[in-house]
């Protein structure tokens, strides 16, 4: 395998990036960066399912509108979220009048989508494209675990979905280059445990890590910031541990968007946020305005995903992860 | 790091469930549960009904006391610190039937409420017939046997 | 016997056997809704072998409250059916003496729904 970094030449930038939160994120540490929020998780709507499409509805509109660009504009929609058959997506852009790409990454889909839009528009294929991704702490409880009112304990590792929507718009205006992409490879590493996803999904981030720098003319220090997910505590722990295995080191510089969105000690959830949304609101409220304002120079995002079906699990199925790396820049 | 390998590294360095700090919380809470049970069974014995019934009854009152709970979302914060104390008496039964249902109703009464309602009771409830009807067929051949 | 001591045996005893299930889901891997599906056979096992129902008199509602007594209820309504009107009992026993609480539980259950919707946890 050649295995290359797709190293982007013309360099697209994210012109903007909007946000959408549920209550909880917004009592998060990270609450007042957010651009909108529902108190009750709603967003007006009488389903879970239609609550969370209406977050990527939200989502779009706001990042075209922050961009200056019109509807019209967008020449692509890349969008995907944890539901069956991605319907949070499908029901969100039904509402523009632009062509859609529906895609599955887990919780990594935003990576994807950042990564995918940026090649796209790198290519010159087209102009700009928004990539939005969302997860509804409500709508995937039902759909993986328990009902809501469903009376269970959490283990410690266990994660907790972020209700969330971020969208981004990539075209040739804007401070925030990305330079690089690396897409993941699919990983297995036998873990069967629904309450770890962080240990899921870690080794599919080491691979990621260990082949960027492998061919990477950067050292781990020269990036201000690298950022995976939604590994949580204890992902990030296994993360930082394994990767001195192989003479990385990124415990100065490593976080994690799973626990920058939620208070992990005033808040009740574990070991840290998960989900699709997780990492978009966080890069899309947090560290890209940072990128904007110079504050942060460079900053590699790995956006996890553990591939995690119910049905696949009760056969008796373990869990595949993956991990897609996008290098920005606003050197 | 193979497969096995990393399994087992990842299993011992996941940190423990605080157990000691859970069955606590499960003993006091469930014993709670059943002394309550008791209070139930004995006032319905002193207003005259007989042993079998008010034992029903009890069971009755508990089981509504968790729908109700669960429908005012209040259960599932007990059940998060009582865990086991909460589950294993006829309210964690009551509680699978009564969230399942609530949670299913976005998908009509019949195929949402309907048929999930047995998601998590449908089980224990096919296990209990079974084992119910196994324990019939030997005593029943062993008072043949025996008479 | 004296009321404190049967209420705190329902106490104990009832705390126990919650305590037990505590303990199987924190050190195996056995999750909730097996634990429920294991007390219900046990709680069969335990009455056709005649050791549980002594424990019911010691301790009341501390052994017919938990799932075990749903398991017992069974047992005992599937024996008493077979002594009556022999191997049909078999089929016809359990759910008869269980159905207060099964019909209970679907009832409340549908009722729940009805005013009910679900909610995020806060």
């Amino acid at each position: 395998m050649k295995n290359p970094i797709i190293k982007l030449k013309n360099q697209p930038r994210i012109s903007a990036s909007y946000s959408v939160v549920g209550h909880l994120e917004k009592q998060g540490p990270l609450g007042e960066l957010f651009d909108e929020y529902s108190d009750n998780d709603k967003f007006g709507k009488n389903t879970w399912e239609k609550a969370e499409s209406e977050m990527q509805l939200r989502a779009v509109k706001g990042a075209i509108k922050k961009s200056g660009l019109k509807e019209y504009d967008i020449d692509l929609l890349l969008a995907g979220d944890l539901l069956n058959q991605c319907v949070g997506s499908n029901y969100a852009t039904t509402n523009f009048n632009i062509p859609y790409l529906g895609i599955y990454g887990a919780c990594s889909t935003c990576a994807e989508g950042l990564g995918l839009g940026a090649c796209l528009v790198d290519a010159q294929t087209i102009d700009s494209c928004c990539a939005v991704t969302s997860s509804h702490y409500c709508s995937s409880e039902r759909q993986f675990r328990f009902p809501l009112e469903y009376g269970g304990q959490r283990a410690p590792t266990a994660q907790w979905t972020a209700t969330g929507s971020g969208a981004f718009v990539i075209s040739n205006e804007g401070n925030v280059k990305i330079t690089e992409v690396l897409f993941g490879k699919a990983i297995d590493k036998g873990i069967t445990d629904i309450n770890n996803m962080g240990a899921a999904m870690a080794p599919s981030a080491i691979d990621t890590i260990v082949r960027y720098f492998e061919k990477s003319e950067h050292s781990p220090d020269y990036f201000d910031k690298i950022i995976t997910g939604d590994l949580g505590f204890e992902g990030s722990e296994i993360l930082k541990d394994l990767l001195l295995g192989y003479g990385i080191d990124i415990r100065k510089n490593h976080d994690d968007c799973g626990l920058m969105l939620f208070d992990k000690e005033k808040q009740d959830v574990h070991a840290g946020g998960s989900g699709c949304g997780c990492s978009a609101v966080v890069m899309a409220s947090h560290i890209l305005p940072l990128l904007e304002q110079g504050k942060l120079g460079d900053v590699l995002f790995l956006g996890t995903g553990a591939l995690m079906s119910p049905m696949t699990l009760f056969q008796g199925g373990s869990i595949p992860a993956i991990c897609h790396l996008v290098h920005l820049s606003s050197r | 790091m193979k497969k096995q390998e990393y399994v087992e590294y990842v299993e011992k360095r996941a940190k423990r469930s605080p157990i000691l700090k859970n069955c606590f919380f499960a003993f006091v809470i469930g014993g709670a549960i059943c002394t309550l049970g008791q209070a139930f069974l004995d006032l319905y014995k002193h207003l005259g009904v007989n042993e079998d019934d008010a034992g029903t009854l009890t069971s009755i009152t508990l089981i509504f006391t968790s729908c109700l709970l669960t429908g005012l979302g209040i259960f599932d914060n007990i059940a998060r610190v009582a865990g086991a104390g909460t589950l294993v008496p006829i309210t964690g039964f009551a509680n699978a039937v009564s969230s399942q249902a609530i949670d299913t109703k976005s998908e009509g009464y019949v195929l949402g409420v309907g048929a999930k309602i047995f998601t998590i009771a449908g089980p224990v409830i096919l296990y209990a017939i079974l084992s119910g009807t196994l324990y019939g067929v030997i005593y029943y051949v062993c008072t043949l046997i025996w008479g | 016997m004296d009321v404190f001591v049967k209420y705190l045996l329902a106490f104990v005893i009832g705390g126990a056997i919650c305590t037990i299930a505590q303990i199987l889901i924190d050190k195996t891997k056995l999750t909730p809704a097996r634990i429920l599906v294991i007390y219900v056979c046990v709680g069969v096992l335990l009455t056709a072998i005649n050791v549980y129902e002594p424990l019911v008199k010691l301790a009341g509602a501390g052994a017919t409250v938990p799932l075990t007594g749903f398991g017992r209820l069974i047992a005992n309504g599937v024996k008493k059916a077979v002594d009556e009107k022999g191997l049909l009992g078999a089929l016809t026993g359990g759910l008869g003496a269980t159905a207060g609480g099964i019909a209970a539980s679907l009832v409340f259950g549908f009722i729940a729904s009805l005013i009910f919707s679900s909610k995020p946890k806060k």
